[in-house]
């Protein structure tokens, strides 16, 4: 397969992994707002340290208000990942690459776009947020369901897997991050950062859960109440669950070794896997685990820039 | 009710379904019964059904001047054109025939040159052509053939005669269109499909496939096929990107392509793979920076030289063009008399020669009756219809064709056939034209049907897509 396809294909993955997972966590910070005491300090611009883009945020924006952030993160397209973005971006990556992908998946990015399109200003107020953003994460669902049953498992598919896994394994570790972030009794916390009351921490992990549709997962799991250091071993080490960390990392690995010449890659990321594995998460939630975390992304970036020395800088 | 058919204005020009008040011809009977069962409502629902279809099949087009907008919807008139399959069997051999001839033709202009030294055809009308490539001269190609995909634009005159008004043979468009509208059609009309045998078009991907691959150096099996597009920004990307995927082929762009000891390979995640066909879409200019235009990015440096040793094929061959020019279009005729010891079966549109003494005096005297073309242009771009002209406009083709009288054609002013096509006060006639796809290599291949172009507005000759034209779907039917 031609060099250019398969790049467009990783992203047209990745792309989508965004928007959908941009629309889970927007969905349930909603929802934690409303279990939440009013007054707490938990704030709306949780949402835009989890995508990493307060620079940016900044520039465009004066106050970290509910309307402003749930515009920047949906409808903004001044912010390239923002929803609309990203499944903009990933029918245009499926338009150009047409030829391989089966017909029906087309037409199910080209719809999903459409539909986020005509909705998007509901997904901004309060009330129809939840019924649009759950129509983008059914429309991608449907669309990784679509290539999984009519995709040949050929190169082209693997490396929109590999997007797809990379994207998720990264937004996998910026949720434990904030979890994390939310929990750090450290004095060096400002007032501008959210800082949840011990009380509610259940609640937190819960919700992280949920948006990672791994409540019930992890519930016949880990037959525990939920607590923050067993949340986060799960979804860091969990083999079988599709949206832990450790399982995105085996996808991806495996996916590497089918392609040509991808060997080193994939032990590159057996590396990662180890030092998982190793890690003394069963300890505590402090600022070694957020450093974890933070050595982790940078990891997954080297991989990004690997696969792109690789396949796509011909 | 939504047909009106009494009311259906009919003057004197060919209706290809209506033939006398609220009667319809003999292949478009049951279509008229079908139409005036549905109710205004059911119309209604059939247009938003077609509506929604082409919006999430995304089937669009690019118009460039169009700024922003690279992805057009498809415009379709949900009323199929249907044509009886006896009349159309004659004009299939006329195509094949017609394609034949052309391909003959090229062939000679580049190798023997026996129809110009038999003083057929002047040999400055080909040398003066924009279309004739001196690079081409002495190479010889499998099956001799050089225009291997052809869109043939035909209309109906007033008498419901075939005509033909031009051959496409560089790089001709619309046969996806083609097979999206049926698509589109079979969503929005299924019941209409079970009151007719309606010849299928499903088999063109294929067809163009074998001849591709037919044509491979060294008669390969299963060579590497590819279509070479000029990327997203070109008005027909879609039908590239679409013939790709039907075909099973990469879908190249000029950057995708490298050129190392006088072969062809393509840029993989494996590595370089050999290429054996190219399909390409893009203008002869731009092929080939060492040869062509050097600022080309389009194209890759070195394919001509890959293409004249043998090493790769190219389809349509560089050079084809040559035939496409409307001036050579005048001589089809007398070519086809010339090669095949036949008579045309389908006419030419009576055509004067700017560049002729006496044809060139009718013509700068009566334009204000005849359409003139220049002879290189596609697109509908740069004509004049003279009937429907200003005087300014006359004048200023006047001087263009005192100026460069070699560059036009004129023919008298054909009123197109026309089809019923639902407008917001129902059904009225719009001018329409037939573009159907002919392929050759060893063996020749026409589409039953084409596709139909329909001039939108009211009294308009103009249906190319990208001045604002629509389409229909074209049956070709048993009665």
């Amino acid at each position: 397969m031609l060099s250019r396809v398969a790049h467009r294909l990783y992203w047209l993955a990745r792309y989508i992994e965004r928007a959908e997972n941009t629309s889970r966590i927007i969905n349930v910070n909603s929802n934690l707002l409303f279990d939440l005491p009013t007054g707490s300090r938990v704030s709306w611009k949780t949402l835009i340290d989890i995508t990493g883009s307060e620079e940016l945020y900044k520039q465009l924006y004066s106050t970290f208000d509910e309307r402003s952030i749930m515009k920047y993160l949906i409808s903004d397209s001044r912010n390239p990942s923002s929803i609309i973005c990203c499944l903009q971006m990933a029918r245009e990556n499926a338009r150009t690459t047409r030829e391989i992908l089966p017909a029906e998946c087309w037409e199910k990015i080209n719809e999903t776009y459409h539909i986020a399109i005509e909705d998007i200003a509901g997904g901004i107020g309060r009330k129809n947020r939840y019924e649009s953003l759950q129509k983008i994460i059914y429309g991608c669902q449907l669309l990784v369901g679509l290539l999984s049953g009519t995709m040949s498992n050929n190169a082209a598919y693997d490396f929109m897997r590999i997007g797809r896994n990379l994207e998720r394994a990264d937004m996998g570790t910026r949720l434990i991050d904030m979890g994390c972030m939310n929990f750090l009794t450290d004095s060096s916390l400002t007032d501008d950062e959210s800082h949840i009351p011990d009380l509610y921490q259940p609640i937190l992990w819960m919700n992280i859960l949920i948006s990672l549709s791994a409540f019930q997962m992890y519930r016949q799991h880990v037959r525990e109440r939920v607590n923050g250091i067993d949340v986060v071993n799960y979804l860091l080490k969990d083999n079988d669950f599709p949206r832990a960390v450790m399982h995105c990392l085996n996808q991806i690995q495996e996916c590497l070794e089918k392609l040509p010449d991808g060997i080193h890659i994939a032990m590159e990321v057996e590396k990662i896997k180890r030092s998982i594995t190793r890690a003394k998460t069963k300890v505590n939630i402090d600022k070694k685990l957020h450093e974890f975390i933070d050595d982790l992304q940078i990891r997954f970036i080297k991989i990004d820039d690997n696969i792109n020395a690789q396949w796509f800088l011909v | 009710m939504q047909f009106n058919w009494d009311k259906y204005p009919l003057e004197n020009i060919f209706d290809e379904t209506i033939s006398s008040p609220s009667n319809a011809r003999a292949p478009s009977r049951k279509l008229l019964k079908n139409l005036n069962r549905l109710s205004e409502s059911d119309v209604k629902e059939r247009l938003e059904a077609s509506d929604t279809a082409i919006k999430t099949m995304g089937i669009s087009f690019t118009v460039y001047s169009d700024s922003g907008n690279i992805d057009r919807q498809w415009p379709l008139d949900i009323i199929p054109r249907i044509i009886s399959n006896k009349e159309w069997q004659r004009v299939d051999l006329g195509l094949v025939q017609r394609l034949t001839a052309l391909n003959l033709f090229i062939n000679d202009v580049y190798n023997d040159k026996k129809i110009f030294k038999d003083k057929v055809i002047p040999l400055e009308l080909v040398l003066g052509s924009p279309g004739y490539r001196k690079e081409c001269e002495g190479v010889s190609l499998p099956f001799n053939t050089w225009a291997h995909i052809c869109g043939t634009d035909l209309i109906r005159d007033a008498k419901g005669k075939f005509l033909v008004l031009e051959d496409n043979l560089r790089i001709p468009s619309g046969v996806s269109y083609m097979l999206e509208n049926r698509r589109v059609t079979k969503r929005v009309l299924p019941e209409l499909f079970e009151s007719y045998d309606v010849q299928h078009l499903r088999d063109y991907p294929n067809q163009l496939l074998d001849t591709l691959s037919s044509i491979a150096p060294m008669k390969k099996k299963n060579p590497e096929v590819v279509v070479l597009t000029p990327g997203i920004f070109n008005s027909a990307y879609f039908e590239h990107s679409y013939l790709a995927q039907q075909m099973g082929a990469e879908l190249v762009e000029g950057s995708d392509l490298v050129i190392d000891k006088d072969k062809v390979y393509m840029k993989t995640v494996a590595g370089l793979r050999k290429v054996d066909v190219i399909y390409r879409r893009v203008d002869d200019l731009y092929l080939d920076p060492e040869v062509f235009n050097e600022d080309s990015l389009l194209g890759v440096k070195g394919l001509m030289r890959a293409w004249r040793k043998g090493n790769v094929s190219i389809a349509n061959a560089p050079g084809a063009g040559v035939a496409d020019d409307k001036v050579i279009y005048t001589y089809v005729p007398k070519m086809i008399k010339y090669y095949l010891d036949e008579d045309p079966i389908l006419d030419n549109v009576e055509s004067y020669l700017c560049s002729e003494r006496q044809q060139y005096n009718y013509v700068i005297n009566n334009l204000h009756n005849l359409v003139v073309k220049p002879a290189n242009e596609s697109g509908g771009y740069g004509m004049l219809i003279g009937p429907q002209a200003s005087k300014s406009e006359i004048n200023k083709f006047k001087k263009l064709i005192k100026k460069n009288g070699r560059n036009y054609i004129a023919q008298p002013l054909i009123s197109l056939s026309t089809c019923p096509v639902i407008t917001s006060s129902g059904a009225k006639p719009r001018h329409i034209d037939l573009r159907p796809f002919i392929l050759q290599s060893n063996n020749s291949y026409v589409t039953p049907g084409g596709l139909t172009r329909v001039a939108m507005k009211k009294g308009s000759y103009v249906v190319n897509s990208s001045q604002g034209g629509g389409s229909k779907d074209t049956w070709v039917v048993d009665t």
